[in-house]
Order: C-alpha cells, then sequence, then structure tokens
C-alpha cells in the first residue's frame, strides 16, 4: 500500500500523465497555473494568518506585521494568483478558440517570469520592511517615510512594475493574437479586432459572429486590464519619484500632488480590475463554460454580447462609487458616477447570471460534473456580492457602511472567493484533462470535499465580516479589547475551511499528476511551438 | 431623524432574506438541472420581465433610500443648511484636535463637522457605547471635509479614525468625547 502511495506520489494517478507529450503551449499554460495556484496557497496562508490576529490580535504578531500582510495579501491574490491562471487560460483559449497559433510565444513566456518574479519581489519587500500603505495606497501614504522604509517601498512598488510589464506583455500577445495573419492560415477579413471589441459587426456566411463570444468578453476585458495597467504604473512611476529624492537626500512636498486627485485616477484605475475586467472576463467564462458544458449556443446571444459591451464601457464611468464619503467629492460625481451608473452593474451582471443559467437549463439533464458544481458556485459568488456591492454604492448607506467589514466580507471576499475563485476551479477542472492529454483526477471525493469546504468557508467568513460590519467593525482596523472576537472566531473558523479546501485540491492534483509530473512541467518541450494540443485534438 | 442603527436593522433583514431566497434558488436550480428529460425552452419574455426588473430595481434603490434615509438629503444640500452647531477638528500626526475636551450638542440639533488633516488621509467617524457606527467621512489632506448630522436622542459617543493611515491610525480613539445631553 506504501509502495503504491508512493509510486501515485511521483508518477500520478495510474501513471496516465506524460509531460513529454506536452505541447509548449500546454506546458506554458501550466506553469501559469501552478505559479497561480502557489500564489493562491499564499493568499490563503495570509488571509488565515490576519484572520487568527483578527480573532486574537497580538499573540501571533503585532500589528505592524499585520499591515504589511494586509498590504500583500490581495495583491498577491489578485497579480499572482488570479492574474497568472487566468492570463494563462486565455493565451491558450484565445488561439485554441480562433484556430491559430499564440502571435507570440516568447512575450508570453514573459508574461509568466515577469508576473512570477514580481510578485516575489514585492512580497518579500514588504515581508523584510513592514512597507505597509496597503492597496489603496491613498497619498501621501505612501511617501510616508516617517513611517515606512524607503528602500522597502522602492524594492516594492518595482516588484509591482514588473508584474504591470508582464500584463502590458499579455495585452499586446492577446490583441495582437486575435488581429494577426499567421502564414499557411486562412486570411482573416479586415477589422477582426474591433468586431472583437464590439464596434464592427463581422459574421460568418452561416450567421455566426466570426469573433466568438468568450474571445470578444477576453478582448473587451483586456481593454482594461491594460488601462488598469497604465494607471498603476504612473502611479508607481509618480511614488518612486518620492523615493528616489528621498534616498538621494531630498524631500520632496508631498502637497504637490492634490490627495483627492490622485485619489480619484487611482480609483479609476483600480476600479477597471473590481467592476471591469474581473466582471467582463468571468461572464466570458461563464458563457464559454456553459456552451462547453452543454454543447449549445448561449441563450439570447446577441444580449449577452452587448451587455458585455455595457459593461466595459460602464466600468469607465463608475470609479466615483469608491469616493462616496468623500465630502470634496464633486456631488454629481458622487450621484451620477456613485450611484447611477453604479447601477448599471446589476443589470449587465444580472443578465450574465440569467443567460448562464438558462443556457445550461435548456440543455438539461446535465450530469453534476465538477465543471458544472463549481460554474454554480462561481454564479452564487456573484448572485450575492453584486447585490452588496450595489447597496453600498449608496449615498445614504453608504454613509454607515464604508470602510466596514460589511464592504470586504460579503461584497469583496464573496465576490472574489466564492465567485470569482469558483468560477477559475471550473475551468480548471474542465481543461485538465485537455491540458494533461487525458490525465485522470486522483480522488472525487476530494473534489468534492474542494466544492463544499470552499463554498461553505467562503460564504461562512464573509457572513460573518459582513455582521462585524453591521454592528461597527472598520476594516484595516485591530481590535485590542475583544469588541468583535466572537465574529472573528466564527470568521477564522469559515476561513480555515477555506485553507483545507484549498490543501484537499492541491494534494488532488499533485497526485493527478505526480511530483515528476509537476517538476516535468517545467522542462522544455519539444513539440512544435505553434501546435496547442498534440494533435490539433 | 431615523437613527442610522434603524436603517442597518432593515438592510440586515432585507439582505438576509435576499440571501436565504439565492440559496433556495440555486439549490433548487442545481438539483433541477440534473433532472428532465424533454426539451427545457425558456421563453424570451421570461428574460425580458428579468431585464426589466432589474432595471426598475437599479434605479428604484437609489429613489427609495433618497426618500427615506434624512442624512442622504442633508448631505446633498448642506451648503445651504445653517448647522445650530459647527465643530472644526484638525489632524496632524495621527492626533485629533478638538476645539474643547468634550464637543456638547443638545438633543435635536443639527452638527457640523469640518474635519481638516495636516499630512495624511484619515477617516472621521462617530462610534455609540456599543461600537456600532453612527457616520463616518474620509478626510483628505488639502480639503474642506465636512458632515452634517442631526443629534436626536441623549447620548455619549466615541471619535475614531475609520481610515488607515499606517499602523498608528489604530490609536486614533478618542473615548467619550461627543456628548449629546
Amino acid at each position: 500500500m506504501i509502495m503504491s502511495f508512493i509510486k501515485t506520489f511521483m508518477d500520478g494517478e495510474q501513471g496516465l500523465f506524460k509531460h513529454k507529450t506536452l505541447t509548449p503551449m500546454q506546458k506554458l499554460v501550466l506553469r501559469f497555473v501552478v505559479v497561480g495556484l502557489v500564489y493562491y496557497l499564499f493568499a490563503v496562508v495570509e488571509g488565515m494568518i490576519m484572520r487568527l490576529h483578527l480573532a486574537s490580535p497580538g499573540v501571533m504578531m503585532d500589528d505592524k506585521q499585520y499591515f504589511a500582510i494586509m498590504t500583500a495579501h490581495p495583491l498577491v491574490g489578485i497579480f499572482g494568483s488570479s492574474y497568472s491562471i487566468v492570463f494563462g487560460a486565455f493565451l491558450f483559449l484565445v488561439p485554441f478558440l480562433m484556430k491559430k497559433p499564440l502571435w507570440s510565444f516568447k512575450l508570453a513566456n514573459w508574461t509568466l517570469w515577469l508576473i512570477a518574479i514580481g510578485t516575489f519581489v514585492f512580497w518579500f519587500a514588504g515581508f523584510l520592511s513592514h512597507y505597509s500603505p496597503l492597496y489603496t495606497l491613498y497619498w501621501p501614504l505612501p511617501a510616508d517615510f516617517t513611517q515606512f522604509s524607503v528602500w522597502g517601498g522602492t524594492f516594492f512598488i518595482l516588484g509591482i512594475a514588473l508584474v504591470m510589464v508582464g500584463t502590458l506583455f499579455f495585452v499586446l500577445n492577446i490583441f495582437k493574437t486575435i488581429a494577426y495573419n499567421p502564414a499557411g492560415h486562412q486570411k482573416q477579413p479586415k477589422g477582426v479586432l474591433i468586431s472583437a471589441l464590439g464596434f464592427k459587426r463581422l459574421k460568418n456566411a452561416d450567421g455566426t459572429h466570426y469573433v466568438s463570444t468568450p474571445v470578444a468578453a477576453i478582448a473587451r476585458g483586456t481593454v482594461d486590464t491594460m488601462l488598469n495597467a497604465g494607471i498603476i504604473t504612473f502611479t508607481g512611476v509618480l511614488i518612486l519619484v518620492y523615493m528616489i529624492a528621498a534616498l538621494l537626500g531630498y524631500d520632496l512636498k508631498h502637497s504637490a500632488v492634490d490627495a483627492l486627485l490622485y485619489k480619484n485616477w487611482f480609483w479609476w484605475g483600480l476600479d477597471l480590475i473590481a467592476d471591469g475586467l474581473v466582471l467582463i472576463f468571468v461572464a466570458g467564462t461563464w458563457y464559454l463554460l456553459a456552451t462547453l458544458i452543454t454543447g449549445k449556443k448561449i441563450f439570447m446571444e446577441k444580449w449577452a454580447r452587448a451587455a458585455l459591451l455595457v459593461e466595459m464601457i460602464v466600468s469607465w464611468f463608475v470609479w466615483s462609487h469608491h469616493l462616496m464619503s468623500d465630502q470634496a467629492q464633486p456631488a454629481f460625481l458622487k450621484i451620477f458616477s456613485g450611484e447611477m451608473l453604479t447601477a448599471f452593474e446589476l443589470i449587465t451582471q444580472g443578465l450574465a447570471f440569467f443567460i448562464t443559467l438558462a443556457t445550461l437549463w435548456q440543455a438539461r439533464p446535465l450530469k453534476m460534473s465538477n465543471p458544472l458544481k463549481f460554474l454554480l458556485g462561481g454564479l452564487l459568488g456573484f448572485a450575492l456580492a453584486v447585490p452588496a456591492g450595489i447597496m453600498q454604492a449608496d449615498l445614504g448607506l453608504n454613509r454607515i457602511l464604508h470602510n466596514t467589514q460589511w464592504i470586504v466580507g460579503p461584497h469583496v471576499h464573496v465576490a472574489i472567493l466564492v465567485g470569482l475563485t469558483m468560477t477559475l476551479y471550473s475551468a480548471i477542472y474542465f481543461l485538465f484533462p485537455i491540458l494533461t492529454n487525458g490525465a485522470k483526477l486522483y480522488s472525487q471525493k476530494l473534489a468534492n470535499f474542494h466544492f463544499w469546504a470552499h463554498l461553505l468557508g467562503g460564504i461562512g467568513m464573509g457572513a460573518f465580516m459582513g455582521m462585524a460590519g453591521l454592528k461597527g467593525m472598520l476594516r484595516r482596523t485591530v481590535y485590542h479589547n475583544g469588541e468583535f472576537d466572537l465574529y472573528m472566531i466564527f470568521a477564522a473558523l469559515a476561513g480555515s475551511l477555506l485553507l483545507l479546501s484549498f490543501l484537499a485540491f492541491f494534494y488532488n492534483i499533485v497526485m493527478s499528476v505526480g511530483l515528476n509530473g509537476v517538476l516535468g512541467i517545467f522542462s522544455p518541450s519539444k513539440l512544435d511551438k505553434d501546435k496547442l494540443l498534440p494533435e490539433e485534438k | 431623524m431615523v437613527d442610522s442603527s434603524v436603517v442597518l436593522n432593515g438592510q440586515t433583514i432585507a439582505y438576509t432574506l435576499y440571501v436565504i431566497a439565492i440559496l433556495l434558488l440555486m439549490t433548487w436550480f442545481g438539483y433541477q438541472i440534473t433532472r428532465g428529460s424533454k426539451e427545457s425552452f425558456i421563453k424570451p419574455a421570461l428574460f425580458y420581465s428579468f431585464v426589466s426588473f432589474l432595471v426598475v430595481l437599479g434605479v428604484s434603490l437609489h429613489l427609495i433610500t433618497h426618500a427615506t434615509i434624512p442624512w442622504k438629503p442633508i448631505d446633498l444640500n448642506r451648503e445651504s443648511i445653517k448647522a445650530d452647531k459647527v465643530f472644526e477638528i484638525s489632524i496632524k500626526d495621527h492626533q485629533f484636535i478638538l476645539p474643547a475636551d468634550t464637543l456638547k450638542i443638545s438633543t435635536g440639533d443639527l452638527a457640523q463637522f469640518k474635519v481638516s488633516s495636516d499630512d495624511l488621509t484619515y477617516g472621521f467617524g462617530l462610534f455609540r457605547q456599543d461600537n456600532s457606527m453612527v457616520f463616518q467621512m474620509q478626510v483628505i489632506p488639502g480639503h474642506i471635509n465636512d458632515v452634517m448630522w442631526k443629534f436626536d436622542k441623549p447620548e455619549v459617543l466615541t471619535i475614531r479614525s475609520t481610515e488607515y493611515s499606517g499602523w498608528k491610525s489604530d490609536k486614533m480613539v478618542l473615548k467619550d468625547v461627543v456628548v449629546v445631553n
């Protein structure tokens, strides 16, 4: 029995995974996934440490260390994990769905390593120096060198900059892959990229769209990815100017930068992740998974495509819901951008929710496979989190909800952990046999545990954070007198389910492909770089 | 004026009911899609009805809160409203500097809090004895940050920074310094 376990651990379930049969593209995507999962583990462990600190402050660490973790945690989760998994999947899916090679394999490799190394650099800089201005970087906190180490901050920002360069390489690769005409392939009609973005109708002879809806979603989400990377890079350069000046002995005036203007442009860019690319990419992934699971067309497809375009445009104008408690922010922006336009997201995301459910319903009876159950989990996550977000984007309610645990619990964590992450898991479970040339999952029981523990852990943690928030508990604040300990203990218990579910998933995947298989993913492939799958299945 | 705790209780009930409904819906849906053998057609009318419902819901939410949450119109029109009391507070080096040791307000008064920051971005919030929030706002350096609030019942409140401004921000608590008589 022990020998059998060791053999499975080394060679994978039934020895079915043969890394030497993988194309370079398959290996590249699997490397993205491995990097993404490793950073997800970072984020989950950090999250768990923070949960324990909130339940019992001062036992494990001091507040300085806590806030350094809090600064790294969302950035590792979003850039190191989500970006890696999403970028890897899309660099494979766009050429796969358009039946042509990726524009640049080399650039995709650069994206992988820039994100992997950049994430480690900013995480390590924060770990060592306790640089902790949080991801919001409210001016002039990131340049406050009376609190933070200038060297720590410099390396932190440089790490972020590496991630942003890798992100811009991804953007270029996606747009070029959609637009270019590879040698040896049928010539595309003109305006394919414009059509993918939604500004031109381009149809096949049979009346179907030339650019499929999932590719259109990827293209439109990538616009927001590009704009976001531009804003973060610009802000990073500004902060670096202050840091370099400090290193050279100059003390630049903080008042040279208007804190409200800065907050507007930074939230404009940052919100393109939360209210732009995430929603668009997720909707596109739902449509793709629903069609792949059912083998049927998307229900009301023209509405689905229209909603993706509206979502992209709306995402450029909703940033002000983050500034509803800023009294110097013009009232017009608070009402028009903060309330009214943000409400459109209820409509666009509601449409995506309905269309995906309808596509599934019309194909019943369906087998409750792993991709299907995780897809339903992802849909549930956004069904819970989006209305919570719309409620807090109200001038009246924001006055008593802003910066409470409500925001970060039922809205942010339920959206990310239940909505986004379960959608990603659905895609991973679906793509697993395709990307591994038919490797078999080691244990369905572990997959079931993964599903239930993740779902209950994510919703449970969000719920207890939300309850504490409604009772007045602030986010980004440590309470040392036990004011909210009970809620935080329950949130920590729910959080521990999330950690256990991930460990079960990770173990299941390692046992499926084997340690040799995991290591083999990182060895070079001798097959053709232009081939996505060994025999173009 | 309706107390903010009443609004939060209402929100708790409304959102909890919604969560229960959506959980039941998804459970039912997950069960039903594994069953049924004939073609399941969804009429477009159902889709259009759902879209219409979302539009009505999205627009009406803010209209309803404008009509029912009293501090919302006060906030939007505060430049033209005369406050019964005005408190000018400044913040520097993670310290609140108050105009007096205790800020005294009479029941029924409309008070205005003008808070300025000399260095970082902070927050300003009032909290009850049970730690629940009365209200909060952001405090941006270089700008006027003011909020107007009507106090309808006697209570003793605590001032707390509601925005992270470095690890010292947790210490920005002035306990029981606002007294409503």
